[in-house]
């Protein structure tokens, strides 16, 4: 498939249009937060605490007098930097591991097999949580706690993928052409199923921002002073009556992020025609 | 010498047993029919020379198969591999999904003389481009940079053709190579592998279901059904005399001018199941001339004349 034109699908929908545009909004925002956000994110300012939303502070202040807006923008970094690293760990394993069963079976993949159904049939949420119990709570912990809580949908996608495209002719062939299980693997199995395994991916990204973000609300995530959406939140559970914007801007951050996502991983699967693909097959 | 010669393989599949020793040999530069309605075994005879059985659970559970200088049956799978696309290739049945859809198909032919033949990419290209030419692709250096879908069936199976040949392999097993392309394309596909094959001494195993191809292509030719060989002669004696009746009905099956319409004979009935194999000769419910000895006793190859036949009237007659 011409990777160009489904690129240019995607944009030319109103769909992958918004989308994107917001996510490069947010991307921007995060890169760029220490030039564009107007305060430091953890500078105190007791005396305008609780502060409603004005010229000076767009989105008010919180509880310690702190921008709300530089620490909205601040925390895109530490969402998107938690959702992505993590994420993409948890794909490239994944994909090794589903590959690994998928391509060789026998008892790797059995062994393979009961593990994800295993940690299947828990709530990701469950097992960041036990994870996070072990490791203790901070940042590099909610990373590899969210990593391990979405490996099995990695490994369990890659290896039906792998273990449809095992028979059709053009593996058969490249083996028969004398090609070993490392040049079929990642010559032609990896990258016939890659894509599913991307889309995917980025629609678990905005699940693993969500997950940092309860993280964060429940204390576990980053640790203050790093500004992180769900942290904002849990503080601004206090000040609910008094102030509500110090909960409503990070919750609504949250969810335009997450909603931005979903929206440019569903345009995406139209574009990249995984459904009608799904579909014949 | 015989470049392949198999000698009674039997390849069984769990507990069925689909190829009941099967006997074949093909000399260097040969290029030898293997025919038979689907289901009689030919692919499984080009998959367990190829020693791709176990890709589909299958083994060969008896018998030997000699290529060169090699034993296949007892190759270790790494000695197999360096043998499989340097010195025999497969072309395999369906050109429209032997190649990776997600890869230039320039690439792919490059690879297998990147694999076997030690070169770098751009000599591999270079190499590629050539043989694309030899096999009339026109634009080959345009083509080469092609994803399959790109390109038209006829195409596609060239370029499977370029893949199997890139290597200068000494034998190429074509499986049904023109059964998924256009009556129009089939006879040039086989003109430019036969030719390919002549010009450079490669031996080549056709496997086919079309009398006709056998006729314009083979040396000579080895007729299955239901997993055992039924026939084996030069292509000219078996078209002058066809000793099996299996064979005459095959041969009663190529249409040809002056027909008349309803003319074209087919063979009543279907080749049996692996799973109900006939006692006796395995054609005799569909053989017209079956006599009672044939429900009974499996008939065994001789010869007879300059080839051999598995029928027990051949051997009265004869």
């Amino acid at each position: 498939m011409d990777k160009d034109s489904a690129l240019m699908r995607l944009l030319r929908t109103p769909r992958g249009a918004i989308s994107a545009v917001v996510l490069g909004v947010i991307v921007i925002a995060a890169v760029l937060a220490p030039v564009i956000a107007p305060y430091g994110y953890a500078i105190q300012n007791l005396r305008l605490a609780n502060m409603e939303p004005s010229a000076a502070h767009w989105l008010g202040t919180d509880e310690f007098g702190r921008d709300l807006l530089s620490r909205i923008i601040h925390g895109a970094r530490t969402s998107l930097a938690v959702g992505v690293t993590s994420i993409t760990i948890s794909m490239v394993c994944g994909m090794a591991l589903g590959a690994a069963a998928g391509y060789f079976g026998g008892a790797f993949d059995r062994a393979v097999t009961v593990v994800v159904d295993l940690s299947w049939s828990f709530p990701e949420i469950l097992l960041a949580l036990i994870l996070i119990a072990i490791l203790g709570p901070g940042l590099a912990s909610t990373m590899i706690a969210i990593s391990v809580a979405y490996l099995a949908q990695f490994t369990r996608l890659t290896r039906a993928q792998v273990m449809a495209l095992k028979s059709e002719t053009y593996i058969e062939a490249t083996i028969a052409m004398g090609a070993g299980s490392g040049h079929v693997l990642f010559r032609h199995l990896l990258p016939n199923a890659i894509t599913p395994v991307i889309v995917a991916g980025m629609l678990a990204t905005g699940d693993a921002i969500i997950l940092e973000a309860t993280l964060g609300f429940f204390g576990l995530g980053a640790q203050p002073p790093t500004p992180s959406w769900g942290a904002m939140m849990s503080s601004g559970t206090a000040q609910i009556f008094i102030a509500p914007w110090i909960i409503i801007f990070p919750g609504l951050a949250i969810a335009i992020t997450v909603i931005a996502i979903n929206l440019f991983g569903d345009a995406l699967i139209d574009a990249l025609d995984i459904r009608k693909r799904l579909r014949e097959n | 010498m015989a470049l392949l010669s198999v000698s009674d393989i039997s390849v069984s599949i769990g507990r069925l047993t689909p190829l009941d020793r099967i006997a074949f040999s093909i000399d260097p530069g040969e290029i030898v029919g293997v025919v038979g309605e689907s289901g009689s075994g030919k692919s499984l005879t080009a998959m367990a020379v190829m020693g791709l059985l176990p890709l589909i659970g299958g083994k060969i559970s008896g018998g030997s198969v000699h290529f060169a200088e090699f034993e296949l049956t007892t190759l270790t799978e790494a000695r197999y591999r360096a043998l499989r696309g340097r010195r025999v290739a497969l072309i395999s049945q369906n050109p429209m999904t032997s190649l990776d859809p997600v890869r230039r198909v320039g690439e792919q032919i490059d690879q297998v003389s990147m694999m076997h033949l030690g070169l770098g990419k751009v000599e591999a290209r270079a190499r590629s481009v050539e043989m694309m030419q030899q096999l009339r692709i026109p634009e080959a250096k345009i083509v080469h940079g092609n994803y399959p879908h790109q390109l038209s069936g006829g195409m596609k199976q060239r370029i499977v053709i370029a893949m199997a040949l890139v290597a200068n392999p000494e034998l190429i097993i074509a499986d049904e190579p023109t059964t998924a392309l256009d009556v129009t394309i089939q006879a040039q596909i086989i003109q430019i592998m036969t030719e390919m094959a002549r010009a450079r001494n490669v031996a080549l195993m056709l496997i086919t279901h079309d009398m006709g191809v056998v006729a314009q292509a083979c040396d000579r030719v080895v007729v299955l059904y239901a997993g055992r060989v039924a026939e084996m002669n030069t292509v000219d004696a078996i078209f002058a005399d066809p000793k099996h009746p299996y064979t005459k009905s095959l041969i009663g099956c190529i249409p040809v001018e002056g027909l008349p319409p309803g003319g074209l004979k087919g063979i009543a009935g279907n080749v049996p199941g692996v799973l109900n194999y006939p006692k006796g000769c395995r054609f005799h419910p569909r053989c017209t001339r079956a006599i009672a000895r044939c429900g009974d006793e499996v008939p065994l190859l001789r010869a007879s004349g300059a080839g051999t036949v598995a029928c027990h009237l051949a051997e009265v007659s004869a």
